[in-house]
């Protein structure tokens, strides 16, 4: 055969890695095991140092601080009780609104509703909506959301007034339209994790109930939904977590008033809002303080995070093991 | 179908049609009107918004803007050139910072050695980060740089998108890499190539595209963030690089910040210009946008 002759006359274009190559490979490796590490230190340092400059405040100010309710610099009182419930509520009324129409979404965009072309379209508005700036949303719904929905807020203000919910009239910022522009910027998160749970969900199941002659929504209410639950649960919790933290919106949308109120229209405040507005002013006696509250919400929103990651784990072995 | 068969020797033709008023199908036509209905009200927040921007930022779009620095309230006119400079120097840190450590971190995880303990517990950290409120990031940048070096600064504002960069370059990097076919790898392992030359020659240039991808969305997501920079890169109204020499450790300007600031002022002009920017700054975010499904769709 002349082609190998040649071959092995030639330059050879196989054989064992020389010295400088082990050198080469083992230095290689090692950096990447230290960047791996480094993914680890980074969270790790990110709890050290909120933590540990929250120390002084702790010790100060104790479990005291979840639970006051007035933030006065002058006084030196603090107490972050009302930016925990706006942040809470805040988040609630995002994900009922949200999810309904994040998990709507995806339902339609799984079970047929559409041919791809238009499924498509759907899908890049979805992917759209997700990637514009939260300070564009802030912007936008400071102009556009709060004149749109001010004059419907004071007719429900008027009529039903003695609803909790519509107590007091809307000033401008408040509740509502900072829940609204929330509840627009985690659809696109619950959307794109339930249509993956949705996806997850064998082929046979749904083709059983139809050849049991379901119509198309009661193969999805009655199977298709309580299969990708887990799924679908774990997509809520995802985009409660991303509301959660979500601060520029809220900074610009929520009127950063220190108060307890059921009110849908009522200005609040959240955590993240909280430490936005006040970080940049802060002097040397504040910054543990806000470091307290920056403390509590990363607590809070890693909590949930976590409890959103495990579920999907969880859901995604089920459905593996299913099939 | 013959005579024969039991089913169908009394009726031909079976009727399998359902009855469109019988509640059942009633229900499920209404629900799918339903459906409908819910997608396209999904849809309008973003129409809503795309015409804002270009309906009340688009007739300011000149060459003034990304020339000249920002207006004091009652002057007319101005720009936001220092805005643009500074967020691309942010942003240019921050990749610096993510891009080289999110990748090698990432051929740990998904080349060398994807099912130890270590990649495991990195995975589980990346995965922690994604959820990460982005002003968290501003806290923790604040906390290690700014109290460090007593000042406000570009790299501050590095250190924290840095931090939200990371996670989704190192987990689409690490997508990409287990896509890459074992028996390409194996003909390299074959030839007698050491586990970092497969790296190098087979398994990095194969997954580029994909590792691309997860770069440009998180350089679309940082070049949005705001809260972040509050209180890292604070604001200026001056230009980065003045009189040729640039001073890395002083307050930076940035689209993001420009836009929370003016949206608080109560002058005409600079809301006008605050509109303007937010359709730069999202005309910006889409491009990186449209790169990334670009690079994404040249698959292997």
């Amino acid at each position: 055969m002349k082609v190998f002759e040649e071959a092995l006359t030639g330059e050879e274009i196989s054989g064992p890695p020389s010295k400088s190559d082990y050198l080469m490979d083992r230095s290689f490796r090692g950096i990447a095991m230290v960047c791996a590490w480094f993914i680890i230190g980074v969270v790790g340092l990110l709890l050290w140092e909120i933590g540990y400059k929250a120390i002084p405040a702790i010790r100060e100010y104790h479990l005291g601080f979840l639970t006051g309710t007035t933030w006065d610099v002058n006084k030196q009182v603090f107490g972050i009780l009302p930016e925990i419930w706006g942040t809470l509520y805040s988040s609630f009324l995002a994900l009922a609104i949200g999810g309904f129409f994040g998990v709507s979404m995806a339902i339609f965009l799984t079970q047929d509703f559409l041919p791809a072309r238009l499924a498509l379209v759907f899908r890049t508005i979805v992917d759209l909506l997700a990637a514009i700036p939260s300070v564009v949303y802030g912007f936008w719904g400071i102009f556009i959301v709060v004149p749109f929905i001010r004059p419907v807020a004071d007719w429900l203000n008027a009529e039903f007034g003695w609803i909790p919910f519509f107590s007091t009239t809307l000033s401008g910022p408040g509740m509502l339209p900072a829940s609204l522009v929330l509840a627009i910027m985690i659809l696109p998160t619950i959307a794109a994790v339930s249509q993956d749970a949705l996806r997850q969900v064998p082929y046979r199941i749904k083709e059983a109930a139809f050849g049991l002659g379901a119509t198309r929504w009661e193969a999805i209410l009655k199977v298709i939904l309580p299969t990708a639950s887990a799924g679908i649960f774990g997509a809520l919790v995802l985009g409660f977590g991303r509301a959660l933290g979500e601060t520029m919106a809220l900074a610009m949308l929520v009127g950063n008033s220190n108060q307890l109120s059921l009110s849908l229209f009522s200005p609040g405040n959240t955590l993240a809002a909280l430490l936005a507005l006040n970080f940049p002013e802060a002097g040397e006696r504040e910054i543990p303080i806000l470091m307290y509250a920056a403390l509590v919400l990363l607590l809070i929103t890693l909590a949930v995070n976590m409890i959103g990651t495990a579920i999907m784990s969880l859901s995604s072995r089920q459905m593996r093991s299913g099939k | 179908m013959s005579a024969q068969d039991p089913l169908f020797t009394e009726n031909e033709n079976p009727n399998l049609q359902r009855s469109l008023v019988e509640p059942r199908a009633l229900l499920s036509t209404i629900l799918s009107g339903a459906a409908w209905i819910a997608a396209m009200f999904a849809s309008i927040p973003l129409f809503s918004v795309l015409y804002g921007l270009i309906v009340r930022g688009g007739h300011r779009l000149s060459l003034e803007v990304f020339t000249e620095l920002p207006p004091a309230g009652f002057e007319e006119g101005g720009g936001f050139g220092n805005a643009i400079v500074g967020t691309l120097v942010t942003v240019g840190i921050g990749a610096l910072i993510s891009i080289p450590f999110g990748i090698m971190a990432a051929i740990f995880l998904g080349e060398l050695e994807p099912n130890g303990k270590v990649a495991y517990a990195a995975r589980f950290c990346a995965k922690t980060l994604t959820g990460l409120p982005s002003i968290l990031a501003g806290v923790f940048a604040y906390a290690m740089v700014v109290l460090t070096t007593g000042t406000y600064s570009a790299p501050a504002a590095g250190v924290a998108l840095a931090l939200l960069m990371l996670p989704t370059v190192v987990l689409t990097a690490e997508e990409a890499m287990r896509m890459v076919s074992a028996p390409m790898k194996n003909a390299a392992y074959g030839m007698g190539c050491t586990r970092s030359q497969v790296v190098w020659k087979i398994v990095l240039p194969t997954a580029l595209p994909g590792i691309l991808t997860g770069v440009m969305l998180a350089v679309a997501r940082a070049a949005g963030e705001t809260a972040p920079l509050l209180f890292t890169a604070l604001f200026s109204s001056y230009w980065f690089v003045e009189n040729g020499k640039a001073d890395l450790m002083t307050p930076i300007a940035s689209l993001s910040v420009l836009i929370y600031n003016f949206s608080g002022m109560p002058y005409d002009n600079q809301i006008e210009l605050a509109w303007t920017a937010s359709l730069v700054l999202v005309m910006l975010v889409l491009l990186f946008n449209i790169l990334a499904r670009v690079l994404g769709r040249k698959k292997v």
